[in-house]
């Protein structure tokens, strides 16, 4: 136990120090906050110059005046033309689109967007939505309907979601789970493959530099391997609880100094418009408090350890069966695939439906377990017995893979200069 | 005799393929023990059972009389042929690790290798990384590590190999004084010119057989075969050699020392007595050497090797 005890160490000192994890540990936080605002920056350079949309009004009731040009689009009315020299015109001049309106016996009869690009779906909307409401206003008026009393006996109340414990969502809260359900199963299958490659590397690098013959002849091999994974898992753990610890730092210097500036003073009217929509930001800021942290924070450390030992384990295993990394290759397809498999599952059937069948089963099945359960975590009442019997399904089977991963594992490390194929590894399975 | 190790009816297969064919082996304690074979013939797979990396498919191995179990590891100093430490680990903090995996404390650990350091000349490679070290100093390491925790019975696979010779002859100092000091020791090496310097026992195995086991003396004296060398002052080299008897199978030796001077051998056979053969041989000219040619281990090991196919 001892020497258990000294291996973990020696792996663990090893890992933590490594210049590579000290950068990867500080400096990817960073990273990941300048690739957001990279991309956020990009976004909005990209719609910087505004789009030419020709409009071609043939219904007299002047719907061209809906569109005011903005910095993003701007609207060009053409005269009274035929809608094939409209046509030419617009490609003519390289334009974004051209919206053809034609008229009918009630006002509007048709109404068409010609543009070679595929409009965004949200933008379309707008437009139909402006000229839908603008045409029903025309018809209301010409059945003799005041649009007065229309509209104030219009009722227009949004609906409160809310839990039956009483707590208020908004409509977001749906994409704050998601959001942060696809972050913690994403996070957690990058460090599967990243510390679980780690361990690969340092089982080959043993065997290729031949202290693997001094260790074994201290130690058996299943405590320098069992010590390897503990050890590195340790410092994945490390890793996590730092970039915690930073997060929560960050959030605190964040609300100290934008939290104060957008809600105490709103000192544009852009911001006293925006008023309303402080509330809604409120109710995401609840949506996150009301998440399940501390829970998704626990079971992502105790499926990490899980998920970890288990492709630990198989990547171990591969490690010693093969003389350097590029053998790696071709035993590699069946450790990401069902990590795929769970990140897809968890992306479509659990987004879809968290207590759907497929979503359920998945996140029973060991190896898609961790990522899959933890997903649905954020979606709530998953109930404790459900958690708790795929945690215990996962290290069951961690126990029965590092046996078998032991075996191929104590044969690998002494084998050299062969090149192993599957048929060989059953063949040690079995010594 | 007192022996450091038995190994009684090792075998070992692999799948198919038998490393090692129910191989018996004595170590006498205190013996430089050297064990020979040519590559693939086992010696890896017995070291290992010895060190117990893999377990033998039947028989088994004593240490000092018991049979061997886990807490003998630390009893036992293995420095392999091919020769592995962490590259990116620093010298010191990497001995003392290897040093507790053997079951030494981390003090003891210490003050050992400050010992070893400065007797072996390395003071000032404590905090150097083992991939700025040499070669040579890497292998000195190896060796620090091998012996530290002062095992009773040390074994070498190939320690000679990638020292130069003034090293090389430190190393072989340092391995006969831990003999003087008690240790036993098993050394595995393709130079037999080392085996001749520093075994006293042999064990040669072959095609995972063992196929000769002894002290080197006995084994010798079993390999003699009335082969003497003979050197004669003679007026015509050619002539003389002529009259040598053919039952002598005679040989020439094309490094004559004198111009004047014929060297050969000769095999006597058993129906000649050798003082008769000595007086036949002064027939031929004035005989200024006459001995025995003692097979070396080198021509023992080809010869076995191609006795046994």
């Amino acid at each position: 136990m001892d020497k258990l005890w000294l291996i973990i160490k020696r792996e663990y000192l090893n890992k933590v120090r490594n210049r590579t994890f000290i950068v990867m540990t500080f400096v990817s936080p960073l990273i990941f906050v300048a690739v957001a605002l990279l991309i956020g920056w990009l976004t909005s350079m990209n719609s910087d110059e505004a789009r030419k949309i020709a409009i071609l009004d043939m219904t007299g009731q002047d719907y061209a005046a809906l569109f005011q040009s903005n910095e993003r689009n701007e609207y060009i009315p053409l005269e009274q033309v035929s809608e094939e020299a409209a046509i030419e015109a617009s490609k003519q001049a390289d334009y974004y689109g051209l919206l053809v309106l034609e008229a009918g016996p009630l006002g509007l009869k048709r109404m068409s967007f010609y543009s070679d690009d595929s409009p965004s779906s949200g933008f379309l909307e707008s437009v139909e939505n402006r000229i839908n409401k603008k045409a029903t206003d025309n018809r209301l008026i010409y059945e003799g309907i005041d649009l007065d009393v229309l509209n104030k006996s219009r009722v227009n109340e949004e609906l409160q979601l809310q839990k039956f414990t009483g707590e208020k969502t908004s409509k977001v809260s749906g994409w704050v789970k998601i959001a942060a359900g696809g972050a913690a199963g994403y996070l957690l299958m990058m460090f599967i493959i990243i510390y679980g490659n780690m361990t690969m590397r340092s089982v080959i690098e043993e065997k290729t530099n031949r202290i693997i013959e001094i260790i074994v002849s201290s130690v058996q091999p299943i405590y320098l391997m069992v010590g390897k994974i503990t050890g590195t898992s340790l410092a994945g753990i490390t890793q996590f609880l730092i970039w915690i610890v930073v997060g929560i730092i960050l959030m605190g210097v964040s609300t100290v100094f934008f939290g104060v500036d957008a809600f105490q003073n709103p000192v544009n009217a852009e911001a006293m418009m925006q008023a309303q929509d402080a509330s809604k930001i409120q109710l995401i800021a609840n949506d996150i408090a009301q998440l399940p942290l501390l829970k998704l924070v626990g079971c992502f450390l105790i499926y990490f350890i899980g998920g970890y030992f288990l492709y630990a384990s198989i990547y171990t295993a591969i490690g010693a069966a093969v003389d350097n990394e590029t053998d790696t290759q071709q035993f590699m397809l069946p450790v990401i695939l069902p990590l795929m498999l769970a990140i897809y599952v968890g992306f479509f059937s659990v987004m879809d439906n968290p207590h759907g069948t497929v979503a359920v089963i998945f996140s029973y099945i060991p190896l898609t377990s961790p990522i899959v359960m933890l997903m649905r975590i954020p979606f709530g009442d998953i109930a404790w017995w459900e958690i708790a019997t795929s945690m215990l399904l996962l290290y069951l089977s961690i126990i029965g893979v590092a046996y078998l991963a032991a075996k191929i594992y104590r044969i690998g490390i002494l084998m050299y200069g062969k090149k192993t194929s599957w048929k060989e590894l059953y063949k040690w399975l079995k010594y | 005799m007192e022996y450091a190790l038995d190994a009684v009816d090792i075998t070992k297969k692999y799948g198919d393929y038998t490393a090692l064919n129910k191989v018996n082996i004595s170590v006498p304690k205190g013996s430089v023990f050297g064990l020979l074979g040519p590559n693939g013939a086992g010696k890896t797979s017995l070291i290992r059972i010895i060190n117990q990396i893999t377990i033998p498919d039947t028989g088994m191995v004593k240490l000092h009389g018991q049979p061997l179990a886990p807490h003998h590891i630390a009893d036992i100093g293995y420095m392999p042929e091919e020769r592995g430490l962490y590259k990116s680990m620093k010298v010191g903090e990497q001995c003392i690790y290897l040093a507790q995996l053997k079951g030494l404390s981390k003090s003891e650990a210490k003050s050992r290798l400050h010992y070893w350091f400065n007797r072996l000349d390395m003071e000032g490679w404590w905090n150097k990384k083992l991939q700025e070290l040499s070669k040579g100093m890497a292998q000195k390491v190896q060796f620090i590590v091998t012996v530290l925790h002062q095992p009773s019975l040390l074994i070498f696979d190939e320690p000679f190999s990638g020292f130069d010779p003034v090293n090389a002859n430190l190393i072989k100092d340092e391995i006969l004084k831990l003999r003087d000091d008690g240790a036993t020791i098993i050394f595995s090496t393709h130079r037999m010119e080392s085996v001749e310097e520093m075994c006293d026992h042999i064990a040669l195995i072959h095609k995972s057989n063992l196929v000769l086991e002894g002290r080197l003396n006995d084994v010798k004296q079993h390999f003699r075969d009335r082969k003497y060398a003979v050197s004669l002052i003679c007026s015509n080299q050619e002539e003389s050699f002529s009259r040598i008897p053919d039952h002598f199978q005679p040989m020439k030796l094309q490094l004559s020392g004198l111009d004047n001077t014929l060297d050969f051998q000769i095999r006597i056979p058993e129906s000649v007595e050798v003082p008769q053969a000595l007086h036949t041989l002064t027939q031929l000219g004035e005989l200024t050497h006459f001995s025995e040619v003692i097979p070396s281990v080198n021509d023992i090991f080809i010869q076995t090797v191609d006795q046994h196919g």
